[in-house]
């Protein structure tokens, strides 16, 4: 062991960037495990609320299910339309999971347990999400096809609607904090009253607003338009097939995992403990720690399968009417609120 | 060569080749993305010159929103390149004529005269806490509020200009009353009847 944290050490000093590539996979790996797992919930429970089964056949109760699709999926051919923009094509799929793999390296998932420690993190998350969408555009584009074609315009209307709303939510996020460091933004719902400290409570619109807004950026249901099955069979992923199809899954459930640890980071207190600090000094698990981070993302992962099972698609108009008339005006007037509770030093938030 | 240095030649390069690919391909839609690769790479020449807080926002305002809406309106274009070509050779004298003027104009104004290491000295380094958006921010509502907020109206002003001149009547077409839809009952959609069995 000593050995193992000396050589850590070793390379801290000379090759940083082995001891950073390490650091990396540590994050990327188990975060794909995580995906591949999350396709296999959402088939088990969305068949549950169904009163199906659901997948069932691989491995005890289907639980090597998503390996066995892995598998499928790579060793099938990867077509390329003869019209396609072959380059495009092939990059658009890259452009949708990198940016969801690089925002996890502002992340932090415990008291110093961060990749990079940058205090701009929330704007660089901001960013990396808003870039998400030339994925489903390029893909769109590059397919030579009308539905595909469709799909992407849909989802370049839609992403660019509700990004408004979710930036003026994180705006909030940021008055209530006073700062863009994500770290800080977790320090700053610390308190003595547990879960009540949190921001959920003064920033509640903006915490509904922020996570709807990030169902709609995912292009999950009831915001899938960009794939519609009934009206435009895939959408934006029409041509795609084998490895290249997969990888836009891999995005798009990696962007839905993110989504979800955002809002129980920013939200829901990230690693903190729902009680308070004083009643559970000493009792093992009920501390602050990362295993509330992951409680919280999955119980905002489970959120993200419900709606899909509960709610039919919403149609193109009401979709922009809730963007633009509903939600960005609830955003505006209550980052006034909160800036007015910042000023005055709201007890028990701001003071 | 410090890294530093390398990864600035690196970026710089780059972002020469995005930008002149932006005005040399054929197919708008490629320019368009070739100039998406550009602002991104001068946020990261940005980013060398610690100014995180203008890199990430040319990176969300720009990439993330502004050249979305423009891919948006170029792929739907079906313009004509050949017409677009046509009498380049006639147009050169004039085109460089003023790109040597605009060239020469640039060079006046941040040429070293201006901007060299005797009237500017290099800047200091700032520690790691340092945040640049907040030193961006106290400047920016304080010594340089009326700057800002005339900029904030003029910019107000040409959001309602642009909704006013594209907003118009067009009675024809059908609207949906949200609210009037979200009260219908049931009993103003469907009418039960009582009927004797025929026979």
């Amino acid at each position: 062991m000593d050995a193992l944290i000396g050589l850590w050490e070793w390379l801290g000093e000379n090759l940083i960037i082995v001891q950073i590539l390490i650091k990396i996979v540590v994050i990327v790996a188990p975060l794909m495990l995580c995906v591949a797992y999350f396709t296999y919930a959402e088939r088990k429970i969305i068949g549950y609320m169904q009163t199906r089964i659901g997948p069932n056949r691989v491995g005890p109760k289907g639980w090597l299910q998503p390996i066995a699709d892995a598998v499928k999926l790579m060793f099938k051919e990867i077509i390329l339309p003869t019209a396609a923009n072959k380059t495009l094509f092939l990059i658009a799929p890259l452009l949708t999971l990198g940016p969801a793999l690089a925002a996890w390296a502002v992340f932090p998932f415990q008291e110093g347990l961060v990749l990079a420690d940058v205090n701009a993190g929330l704007l660089y998350i901001m960013a990396l999400t808003s870039v998400g969408v030339y994925g489903v555009i390029i893909a769109g584009w590059a397919s030579n096809s009308k539905y595909a074609f469709l799909g992407a315009m849909r989802s370049a209307a839609q992403i660019v609607s509700y990004e408004i709303a979710m930036g003026f939510a994180l705006v909030g996020v940021l008055v209530a904090a006073g700062s863009l460091n994500l770290g800080d933004i977790v320090r700053a719902q610390q308190g003595e009253g547990g879960l009540f400290n949190w921001f959920w409570l003064p920033l509640l619109p903006l915490f509904l607003i922020y996570f709807i807004s990030g169902v709609a950026e995912t292009n999950r249901a009831p915001f899938d338009v960009a794939e519609g099955e009934s009206e435009i069979v895939a959408g934006f992923h029409v041509e795609y097939s084998g490895m290249p199809f997969a990888v836009f899954f891999l995005g798009e459930y990696a962007n839905m995992i993110l989504i979800s640890a955002l809002t129980a980071l920013m939200f829901l207190g990230g690693w903190l403990s729902p009680f308070p600090a004083s009643w559970v000094d000493g009792v093992p698990l009920l501390g602050d720690g990362m295993h509330w981070l992951f409680l919280k993302t999955l119980i905002f992962g489970f959120f993200f399968l419900w709606l899909r099972a509960t709610f039919p698609r919403y149609r193109y108009d009401q979709i922009m009417r809730l963007g633009w008339k509903v939600f960005i005006p609830i955003t505006i007037v209550w980052i006034l609120v909160i800036g007015l509770a910042v000023i005055y030093q709201m007890p028990w938030w701001f003071d | 060569m410090t890294f530093e240095k390398f990864v600035f030649y690196v970026f710089a390069a780059v972002l020469v080749f995005a930008a002149t690919m932006v005005i040399t391909r054929k197919n708008p839609v490629h320019s368009a993305l070739f100039l998406v690769l550009a602002f991104f790479t001068s946020a990261g020449i940005w980013l060398l010159a610690e100014a995180e807080f203008l890199a990430i926002v040319l990176v969300l305002v720009y990439v993330g929103a502004v050249m979305v809406l423009f891919l948006f309106v170029v792929m739907m274009l079906d313009i004509d390149t050949a017409v677009l070509r046509s009498g380049f050779i006639q147009h050169l004298p004039v085109g460089l004529l003023v790109a040597g003027a605009m060239v020469l104009e640039i060079f006046l104004v941040v040429g070293p005269a201006n901007f060299g290491l005797e009237k500017y000295a290099a800047p200091v380094r700032h520690a790691a806490d340092y945040s640049n958006t907040q030193e961006l921010g106290s400047v920016l509502y304080t010594v340089y509020m009326y700057p800002f907020e005339i900029a904030a109206v003029i910019l107000l002003v040409a959001i309602i200009a642009a909704i006013g001149l594209t907003m118009r009547k067009r009675p024809e077409t059908k609207h949906q009353n949200p609210s009037e839809q979200v009260r219908v009952k049931s009993t103003d959609r469907v009418r039960l009847v009582k009927m004797d069995a025929e026979k």
